[in-house]
């Protein structure tokens, strides 16, 4: 029995690289009307490695879609994005709030295939 | 509990520092206090009376506020003097006839006048200079007045003929004595401060004595004085010293002294031992102190016996550092060097007008006095010396030498004791600061606060400023001003390099200056340091991802992450056709309308993907954006002035016009609010703003550094009778000069509370242009105005910045996770639970 082949890793199209903005986020909608629908914050650093990051948009301080329109802040060498609205940090790697580490967002792999950018619909983490 | 009852009579400076001592103990809860008071408001700052000419009104000159009293549950008896007292049975009775029981007695009731018995003293154009009742009197009858003349050449006598000056009179000032403030000056201070003052256009006559006053043709007066001199004058003010105001005491069988002034013991105790007197009416060891401070020292004795404690009266410090006329005089101590053995080290710089001396003892160890004219820089650390006790250095003379290479020996904090006075007006010694700052106050503001150190005549600024960093360095609290982690520089720094350096983006002022990616403090900062200096749009490539996310989409985000919306109105004026599209555009996209104290409409709930189309039909009715997203001017509230309103002297509104439009677009450390008002009613509340604007018969007041919010703060007088032209050239470099030096997120409040020097400070610097840099922030100023743009209008003609208005990049469907519900009418952001039950099928 092998359990690994349960994971649904399926890469798919997300959207162009021309719609990322450098150094700051957008938001991207995850699934289709008939599925669970997610609307995914999507930060492009071109200094930073991995340069793309795909992390929930939902802030959960708020329960409003906002984290795409952070600021990405450095903490200890850490990339992070401030929500705009109660400013907690949430690390862009794995989605953890340094303010609180028990409240966590989800990440998804995300990938550059020439200008296409590319994202997985399973979650990392589930 | 029967509670005691006491009795104040006399509402001056000191009554109101005994009641205000008194309040601020528990033991207040002990006492049932009644206040008498003659005039018809409560205290005043006499201190800084000629300051009545130069603008300030009487409510800016009050220290005691009828709603204090009350909250304090003293009953107050305004314009009903006190007329006898009844030691036996312990009754007061007042003008109006309230006889009032009291178990203890304080009188404060001051000093009056001294007017020397010259024939013609009580001529109708003769006055004293006391009260602002007096002041009234002296302004009415300058109206058609072209002389004045002061009678005193003492303190108060040089602050009547500062009076006479601001009121356009050619002022003379008539002393008997040789020299100018005899009593604090020696001669050759005298004599320095004699020539300044005649540099400024007053006329001094000293050694002379006025024999008779009297009526000529025209209703002027003509002065004899002795050995066949004349002086015609128009009007004559007496302030040639104070006699203790002791009638009611005299009458009462109190002892007095042989020139009158009530005794006292060191407990401020008269001869009957249930009263006390304090201020200028009581006389201690054959004195009666003529200045403030003892005063406040005898009110604080006198309280603190009250409730039961030890305190005494021995003498108190008669040093004084002012300003008068402009000149800089301190005196401390022993000035004439009387002491026996004094020996005397003095300092001229005739060319700049300086005159320094110190007294030492005849070993040169310990200051016994000193006396500064035309520069006052070294009063505070030889007060120190003075009063400390302190040994003087090796060569005292550097003390007061000017520095050759800016390295003169300064006395540090640390070198004072705990027990050394620093602020004398409050009597706050660096034990009290330093156990504030180790209780938790970390920054001058809140020291002074707490302490009300440095909140009287601001003259220990510096030093308290001193102390408060070196005692917060020795916690280890190092004073850290630092931007963030990724600068080690304070916002001031950062400015400067960007600028010197002409730095246009923040990749390249990090890679220069800075380490790490930067955050979310030190990006915006920065983005708001290049707009203040360059101007770009904020949505120009390097700039985008430095914005907070209300100055990224150009609108306020809400709770629910949709943003309200607030388009400029000028002055807040607005014509119907304006209105009705905004009325219009709100209904369209159904969103919530509010008026905003700013005298504009803020309209909530646009999701961010209308807000390009929302602003599309704003544009093309004709209006701007507001920058209520950003660090920035916002509004300038004014009143309908001079146009409509039957009181108004000045058009406010075009001057709101003209002044926001001038400002709007400016990005500064934090939001900048203004007013203006049409005339001294003050209906734009200007005083509550960062910069207020109050007409007047001639011109324009500035106030400066006001604010409402959390900590209210009034803006202080600035400057007074502007013409447009000079008011703006102030505002102008007030701004930039702000912009320039505030820390991050800092009000122009904080910002003038922390500037050294204070509000002196700040007119030096951009009335007197004394750091030579007003060309530079009018140019700068310049640059900022010459370069505005909406940016909405900018943007929606741009499809790259449009681009960033979308909800999501792969779908044009809006957030289904934005709801609103209505209620009273208009749209809201639903509740959590509202949204799951809207959500599920009914």
């Amino acid at each position: 029995m092998n359990q690994v082949a349960i994971t649904r890793t399926q890469w798919q199209p997300i959207c162009q690289r021309s719609d990322l903005v450098a150094n700051s986020g957008v938001c991207a909608l995850m699934g289709d009307a008939s599925s669970d629908r997610k609307s995914i914050a999507l930060f492009f650093i071109p200094g930073a490695e991995p340069q793309l990051y795909a992390i929930d948009n939902r802030d959960p301080f708020s329960n409003a879609g906002v984290i795409a329109r952070g600021i990405v802040a450095e903490v200890d060498g850490q990339l992070t994005v401030a929500s705009p609205l109660y400013k907690q940090h949430f690390r862009l790697g794995d989605g953890v709030c340094l303010e609180d580490e028990t409240v966590k967002l989800d990440t998804y792999p995300i990938a550059f295939d020439g200008d296409t950018v590319l994202i997985t619909t399973g979650s990392e983490n589930s | 509990m029967v509670k005691q009852k006491l009795i104040v009579i006399g509402n001056g400076m000191v009554g109101h520092h005994f009641l205000e001592q008194l309040a601020s103990r528990p033991e207040k809860e002990l006492f049932d206090v009644t206040v008498f008071c003659a005039e018809p408001r409560p205290a005043y700052d006499r201190v800084h009376l000629s300051e009545y000419f130069a603008g300030r009104t009487a409510d800016d000159l009050a220290m005691g506020k009828i709603e204090q009293y009350r909250d304090w549950g003293f009953e107050l008896h305004l314009n009903d003097a006190a007329v006898s007292i009844d030691r036996e049975n312990r009754v007061v009775t007042s003008e109006s006839g309230t006889g009032k029981p009291y178990d203890k007695l304080i009188l404060a009731t001051g000093s009056y006048p001294f007017v020397p018995p010259i024939p013609g003293h009580e001529h109708e154009k003769c006055f004293v200079y006391r009260t602002l009742e007096d002041l009234d009197a002296i302004r009415a009858a300058s109206e058609n007045a072209r002389v004045g003349v002061v009678v005193g050449g003492g303190l108060l006598g040089l602050e009547a003929a500062n009076a006479l000056k601001e009121l356009g009179l050619e002022a003379h000032v008539v002393e008997f004595a040789p020299g100018l403030m005899g009593v604090q000056l020696d001669e050759g201070g005298s004599g320095l401060l004699r020539s300044k003052i005649e540099d400024l256009g007053v006329t001094v006559h000293t050694s002379t004595a006025t024999e008779l006053i009297e009526e000529v043709d025209g209703g002027r007066l003509r002065m004899r004085f002795k050995g066949e001199r004349e002086l015609a004058t128009d009007l004559i003010v007496f302030s040639a010293g104070i006699r203790p105001e002791d009638k009611l005491a005299r009458a009462a069988g109190l002892q007095l002294g042989e020139r009158g002034g009530i005794v006292i013991d060191e407990s401020c105790r008269t001869s009957d031992g249930n009263i006390f007197a304090i201020g200028e009416c009581a006389l201690y060891n054959n004195f009666i102190y003529g200045l403030v401070a003892p005063g406040y020292t005898m009110a604080r004795n006198t309280v603190s016996l009250l409730c039961g404690e030890e305190a005494s009266f021995t003498s108190a410090d008669m040093s004084t550092k002012l300003k008068l006329l402009g000149v800089e005089v301190g005196s401390i101590g022993d000035a004439h060097g009387r002491a026996e053995g004094a020996a005397a080290i003095t300092f001229v710089d005739e060319q700049s007008g300086i005159y320094k001396r110190m007294i030492t003892d005849s070993e040169g160890k310990q200051l016994l006095g000193a006396v500064l004219v035309g520069d006052t820089g070294d009063y505070d650390q030889l007060l120190q010396y003075h009063l400390n006790g302190i040994e003087l250095p090796e060569q005292p003379e550097q003390l007061i030498l000017p520095a050759a290479d800016g390295a003169a020996p300064t006395l540090g904090a640390g070198a004072l004791p705990d027990t050394a006075t620093i602020c004398s007006c409050h009597n706050v010694s660096k034990g009290d600061i330093v156990q504030t700052v180790q209780g938790g106050c970390c920054s001058l503001g809140e020291v002074k606060d707490a302490t009300k150190a440095s909140t009287g005549c601001g003259g220990c600024a510096a030093l308290l400023k001193n102390i408060v960093d070196e005692e917060l360095a020795a916690l280890g609290m190092e004073v850290n001003n630092d931007l963030c982690p990724h600068f080690p520089h304070t916002r001031q720094e950062i400015f400067h390099m960007v600028q010197v350096e002409e730095i246009k983006t923040f990749d390249e002022l990090l890679e220069k200056h800075g380490r790490g990616q930067g955050c979310e403090v030190c990006k915006p900062a920065v983005g708001s340091i290049l707009a203040s200096l360059w101007n770009e749009h904020v949505h120009k490539k390097p700039h985008v991802g430095l914005q907070d996310t209300n100055d990224t989409f150009m609108a306020n985000m809400q709770k629910n992450g949709s943003y309200s919306v607030v388009p400029r109105v000028p002055g807040g004026e607005i014509t119907p056709d304006k209105l009705i599209v905004l009325g219009q555009v709100a209904k369209k996209y159904n969103l919530y309308t509010k008026i905003t104290g700013g005298q504009r409409v803020d309209l909530f709930g646009a999701r961010l993907e209308q807000l390009p189309e929302i602003w599309g039909e704003l544009i093309d009715a004709g209006f701007e954006t507001g920058h209520a997203y950003g660090k920035s001017l916002r509004t300038v509230k004014s009143c309908v002035g001079s146009t409509w309103c039957r009181f108004g002297v000045q058009d406010s509104v075009k001057m709101a016009l003209d002044v926001e439009n001038r400002y709007k677009g400016l990005r500064s450390p934090h939001k900048i609010k203004m007013a203006v008002s049409g005339c001294t009613r003050e209906c734009a509340e200007a005083q509550s703003k960062d910069v207020g604007v109050i007409a007047t018969e001639n011109g324009w007041n500035l106030f400066l550094c006001g604010n409402g919010g959390m900590r209210p703060r009034h803006a202080d007088l600035f400057a007074t009778d502007l013409d447009d032209e000079t008011l703006i050239r102030y505002i102008d470099r007030f701004l930039m000069f702000y912009v320039r030096t505030a820390d991050k997120l800092q009000r122009t409040s904080v910002w003038l509370e922390n500037l050294d020097g204070g509000l002196d400070y700040l007119r030096e610097v951009i009335v007197d242009d004394k750091l030579g840099i007003c060309d530079e922030l009018e140019a700068q100023m310049a640059n900022v105005v010459g370069t505005y743009q909406c940016e909405w209008k900018t943007a929606i003609n741009d499809p790259e910045m449009l681009k960033r208005f979308r909800q999501f990049v792969n779908t044009d469907e809006p957030d289904e996770k934005i709801v609103f519900v209505e209620e009273r009418g208009q749209p809201r952001p639903a509740e959590e639970e509202e949204i799951v039950r809207i959500a599920e099928p009914a």
